[in-house]
């Protein structure tokens, strides 16, 4: 069975801190940063490697800032 | 080994698999955090560009929050005058029958200020497609009470919850318009998650289909958020929306096209 790893990419200057995409994403991949971007946001960032590429998270952000990468991976036992 | 695979390696152009469409410019949305005009924006630009229409669109953008619609839509837009965009729409349709035409507006808009333009030109059976966010307020002006917020609800101009007994039950425009023969397809959606979010892009590929098949007037409505003008975070927000929008303006197909 091939198993998936996806990537995610967060604009994180354009992030507005609305902190949606943190519990559309079944993998906690996402949480918010203690930093905040040049307009004052406390914007979102990657926090484990466990995506999956399943897109919740750039579906839901109103924004359009998060871009998803996924590719397919062998099994290899 | 899995973990071999850099991060690198993963965000090549040939794994990409969403990112915001081209479709919308690149300009900053002028939205507050967390509403869900920018998501509504953006489902509408997808269909288009998956129709491959971009250049044989116009949208007519209302007065609200998304005044600056033209600013975001990578597409030819007309403005409106508040309340006026389904008339508007009629004259650019009629003329341009060819072209792919909507209007985009609040429910101050729509069902206010514009309630004559929104019931004659569904009527009328106008070949266009209406694209209406309702959030249950007057979100551009300072939150102000709209015909659409509810029973109780507290607004700037409602500080004690809307008194229905003096201004009368929400006004159900969606359904009222699905009983005007002219309109084809007639639906209540939402943008609040992801699964919400791809039904709304379903919705909204449906209405611009029976467009092309000049069914009539598609009517999508998207039930949205207006965190700000609610008093509440976002994620408040959309959680209070699904307990006491929805029971009020519960969502799904109205009317389907035959
Ligand atoms: C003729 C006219 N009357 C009133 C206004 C003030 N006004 C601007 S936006 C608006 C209501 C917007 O509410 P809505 O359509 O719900 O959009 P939202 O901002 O919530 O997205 C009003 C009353 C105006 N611009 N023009
Ligand atoms: S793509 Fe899916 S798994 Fe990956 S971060 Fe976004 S929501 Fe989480
Ligand atoms: S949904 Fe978008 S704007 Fe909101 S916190 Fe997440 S990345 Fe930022
Ligand atoms: S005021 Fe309300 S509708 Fe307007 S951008 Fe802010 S949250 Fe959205």
């Amino acid at each position: 069975m091939a198993k998936v790893k996806g990537e995610i990419v967060i604009n994180t200057e354009r992030c507005k801190g609305c902190q949606l995409c943190v519990p559309v994403c079944q993998q906690h991949t996402i949480a918010m940063s203690k930093n905040l971007n040049s307009k004052g946001y406390q914007y979102a960032t990657v926090v484990n490697d466990d995506c999956n590429g399943c897109t919740n998270c750039a579906l839901i952000c109103p924004d359009g800032v998060i871009s998803v990468y996924r590719i397919k991976l062998q099994e290899t036992n | 080994m899995e973990n071999s695979i850099s991060k690198e390696k993963i965000c090549q152009p040939e794994n990409l698999v969403y990112s915001k469409t081209p479709l919308m410019t690149c300009n900053p949305l002028s939205y507050c955090p967390g509403c869900g005009h920018g998501t509504a924006h953006r489902m509408i630009m997808e269909v288009i560009e998956e129709l491959n229409m971009q250049a044989e669109t116009i949208g007519v953008a209302p007065v609200g929050c998304s005044v600056l619609a033209y600013d975001f839509l990578d597409i030819d837009m007309q403005q409106a005058a508040h309340g006026r965009a389904p008339a508007v729409a009629t004259g650019i349709k009629r003329l341009m029958p060819n072209k792919l035409v909507f209007t985009y507006q609040g429910d101050g808009d729509l069902a206010a200020i514009g309630t004559g333009e929104t019931l004659h030109a569904c009527n009328r059976g106008e070949n266009i497609c209406i694209f209406f966010v309702n959030n249950g307020i007057y979100g551009m002006t300072g939150g102000q009470m709209a015909p659409t917020t509810l029973p109780n609800m507290k607004t700037s101009t409602s500080p004690f919850g809307r008194d229905a007994a003096s201004t009368g039950q929400p006004l159900k425009i969606t359904e009222l318009v699905a009983m005007l023969p002219g309109t084809s397809y007639v639906t209540r959606q939402s943008v609040h998650t992801p699964a919400n979010v791809r039904k709304t892009k379903k919705a909204i590929e449906k209405a611009f289909q029976c467009q092309l098949e000049k069914k009539g007037l598609a009517f999508v409505e998207i039930v949205s958020n207006c965190n700000s003008g609610w008093k509440m975070t976002p994620l408040d927000s959309n959680k209070w929306m699904e307990e006491n929008m929805f029971p009020f303006f519960p969502l799904g197909d109205i009317k389907v096209p035959k």
